[in-house]
């Protein structure tokens, strides 16, 4: 996740203080991992560096947390030219568990079990998601859900593949 | 764990087909579990057996402490009026009646008089926001309205259990999202209990177990 991406698109809503920043950042998009104060201002000052935010003003007193910054329109541009970009599909759990039904099956062992133990573990983080979409608020559910979708596809693939596998087993067997 | 429902041992064949090979299960007041397995592994089966439906040729239900079946039919008919609610997939809501009277129906079959039926009827219907279709017929709402309302019904009697096989599986995201909520909420408020028949990873979420079903056995039969 582009941390300086993500705070450059809050500050298109207007400029903001560091703090004000890291805590706008952590209501919306912290709900794992809050920013550390010093991430925040090492992303602001290579920002800073680049153009692509400028310094609008400083409070008495010193520090960073006293100085207020606003986006660029160079910034603004490399927002669009990210959000614009698609992320490269990501492989998550397939290599694992895949090497793990194809092992079970050709040791003899079920791929059955595999599954059931896998389906355990995935149904049971779930639900953890599903409560934490429950209690909370619109961001909440957006993020638990795409978590979701993604824990949910892991369990599809793998009841198919255990599926697909075990028939192939059986019609080698015979 | 104090168990509601339960059953033991469970067989049941469709001709050659052997669809419950000993299953077991066991569910408290309260909790909701999700039975999940494959395609044809006897979840319904099992669900049907579980709410005195389809009678095991072996095998035991016990509810409350009673044998199933060793009711009558007319004892077992009548407790799943009173104790008893359920939800499938499509095709159970009464096409000729609005979905009030949809939703009053099983009050109304029990007994109670048309008026306190129907404001019962409206006042479940407003917890489950589909209150606004209540004069229209089945025919004439959304499925995911529909199937709100399916669960208004199940739920209009304040039953010890719900039984429902797939109830979301012919809705799109949102609107199964919704329906489930609703159930797991309505059933942690009022103690029910909810056998929830799914394949979907997603919906098993809401349940506080889930029993695996395979080749008409149970499996992960974790008890709470
Ligand atoms: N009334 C019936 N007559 C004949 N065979 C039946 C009957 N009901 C179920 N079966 C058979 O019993 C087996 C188990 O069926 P069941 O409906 O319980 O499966 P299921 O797990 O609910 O499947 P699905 O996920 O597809 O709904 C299947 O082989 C099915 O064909
Ligand atoms: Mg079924």
């Amino acid at each position: 996740m582009s941390i300086g991406h993500t705070l450059l698109g809050l500050l298109e809503e207007g400029p903001r203080h560091g703090y004000d920043l890291k805590r706008a950042y952590d209501e919306r998009f912290g709900l794992d991992r809050p920013l550390h104060y010093g991430q925040v201002y090492a992303t602001l000052a290579r920002l800073l560096r680049n153009g692509l935010v400028a310094e609008t003003g400083t409070e008495p007193g010193s520090g960073p947390e006293r100085k207020s910054y606003a986006i660029t329109d160079a910034g603004v541009t490399d927002v669009e030219r990210w959000l614009a970009t698609p992320e490269k599909p990501e492989l998550y759990l397939q290599n694992t568990l895949y090497t793990k039904v194809v092992l079970a099956l050709l040791s003899g062992r079920s791929a059955e079990d595999v599954l059931d133990t896998q389906r355990s573990a995935h149904l049971a983080t779930m639900r953890k998601l599903t409560t934490r979409k429950t209690n909370g608020d619109l961001a909440d559910a957006l993020i638990c859900d795409h978590a979701l979708f993604h824990l949910e596809a892991d369990l599809r693939w793998l009841e198919l593949t255990a599926a697909r596998l075990g028939e192939l087993a059986k019609e080698v067997a015979e | 764990m104090t168990t509601l429902l339960g059953a033991t041992g469970l067989h049941k064949s469709f001709g050659p087909t052997e669809a419950l090979l000993g299953a077991d299960f066991g569910i408290a007041a309260g909790e909701v579990v999700a039975v999940m397995g494959p395609s044809g592994s006897g979840k319904s089966t099992l669900l049907h057996c579980l709410a005195g439906i389809v009678r095991p040729d072996a095998g035991t239900v016990g509810y409350q402490g009673r044998d199933l079946f060793a009711d009558t039919d007319a004892e077992r008919t009548a407790l799943r009026r009173t104790d008893f609610g359920f939800v499938f997939q499509f095709g159970q809501l009464v096409p000729e009646l609005s979905c009030l009277e949809n939703v009053a129906l099983p009050l109304r079959l029990g007994g109670t008089r048309r008026k306190k039926a129907e404001a019962a009827a409206a006042e479940v219907m407003a917890r489950l926001e589909v209150d606004d279709v209540a004069p229209k017929r089945p025919g004439e709402v959304s499925g995911g309205q529909g199937q709100r309302v399916a669960v208004a019904r199940a739920l209009v009697t304040a039953p010890k259990v719900i039984f429902a096989d797939e109830p979301t599986g012919a809705l799109d995201s949102l609107s199964g999202e919704r329906v489930m909520r609703m159930l797991v909420t309505a059933a942690k408020e009022h103690d029910t209990a909810v056998v929830l028949v799914t394949h979907e990873a997603r919906v098993a979420a809401y349940s506080d177990r889930e029993a695996v079903v395979r080749d008409g056995r149970t499996r992960q039969q974790v008890t709470a």
